[in-house]
């Protein structure tokens, strides 16, 4: 039964995959990458990694997937200009990805088999997501503030990159108007009559 | 022939391969060079969690959460360098990158 349910999930995960990387419109493409997202998961929870999976779902097809479609309809872009070249790139790079794979074929099976596998998804705990929390914020808490520094430190780049400042346009600044005295902007003057100023 | 480690591993094998073809027959489009390189990260997270699953340890999980934070963190970065770039040249093709200059 897992075994029909691994090789459905696998197989929808590899033929998104390709479609990812194959579609001519990058909408379409985003919209195979959430599947292949949305697939993975499933897998993960075959594995019993249930916490890590609805994360994948969260963060991947709920933030950074929404991100992607954002860019991808906010650019302007002539999508079949770039997409020219496909044909071209095609054989080089089939061929780069059949070495690889074959590379990655051969060393595994010129590795040993560990032998007895122990499937264990919460080891030392009942569900998943408590074994997790149990080591997440005791042993590994420093990595886990690293990781929130990594998240602000994207987030505070993401703004500078992004940010621009338009001199054309005119702005009201409230402490520049609450730094003016009257000697700065009235002067006094006393014309003898009969002059100009 | 039951569900195992390997099947696992073939399967992340076979995602990794074709984000890095992903990145070869794309040479123009860098939002989609973006995906492929998600779809590596993707593989790179299945092959930590099935590896952490089959020796019954929960390390493999935290680290594969790490990996996760740190592809968003480049999701984010990616794409706001993609808007400044188009924002100036008024395309994304990757080719002509090297005449910026800085």
């Amino acid at each position: 039964m897992a075994l029909i349910a691994f090789w459905t999930l696998a197989t929808i995960v590899v033929a998104s995959a390709v479609c990812v990387i194959a579609a001519r419109n990058p909408v379409h493409s985003v919209l195979w990458l959430i599947l292949a997202f949305f697939t993975s998961a499933g897998l993960l929870v075959l594995l019993g990694a249930e916490f890590l999976a609805m994360i994948l779902v969260v963060v991947y097809v709920g933030a950074v997937m929404v991100l992607f479609l954002f860019v991808v309809m906010m650019l302007d872009v002539d999508f079949v200009e770039l997409k020219k070249g496909f044909l071209d790139y095609l054989p080089f790079g089939l061929l780069v990805g059949v070495i690889f794979l074959a590379e990655i074929v051969l060393a595994s099976l010129a590795a040993e088999d560990g032998g007895s596998a122990t499937f264990d998804a919460s080891p030392g705990a009942e569900t998943n997501t408590e074994a997790i929390g149990a080591v997440m914020y005791t042993e590994y808490m420093l990595l886990f503030q690293m990781a929130g520094i990594i998240l602000l430190v994207a987030m505070i780049g993401a703004i500078v990159l992004t940010l621009r400042h338009r001199p054309e346009v005119k702005r009201q600044s409230i402490a520049k108007q609450n730094a003016r005295r009257r000697s700065d902007a009235v002067e006094l003057k006393d014309p003898a009559p009969g002059e100009g100023i | 022939m039951e569900l195992g480690l390997n099947h696992f591993l073939g399967l992340s094998a076979a995602l990794f391969t074709i984000g890095v073809v992903g990145i070869f027959v794309n040479r123009k489009n860098i939002i989609v060079i973006l995906m492929a390189i998600e779809l590596i990260l993707l593989s790179v997270n299945l092959n930590l969690i099935a590896f952490s699953v089959y020796s019954g340890t929960i390390e493999g999980q935290i680290f594969a959460m790490l990996v996760l934070t740190v592809a968003a963190a480049e999701a984010a970065v990616g794409l706001a360098i993609l808007v400044v770039y188009f924002r100036n040249r008024g395309d994304i093709s990757v080719e002509n990158v090297d005449l910026m200059k800085g």
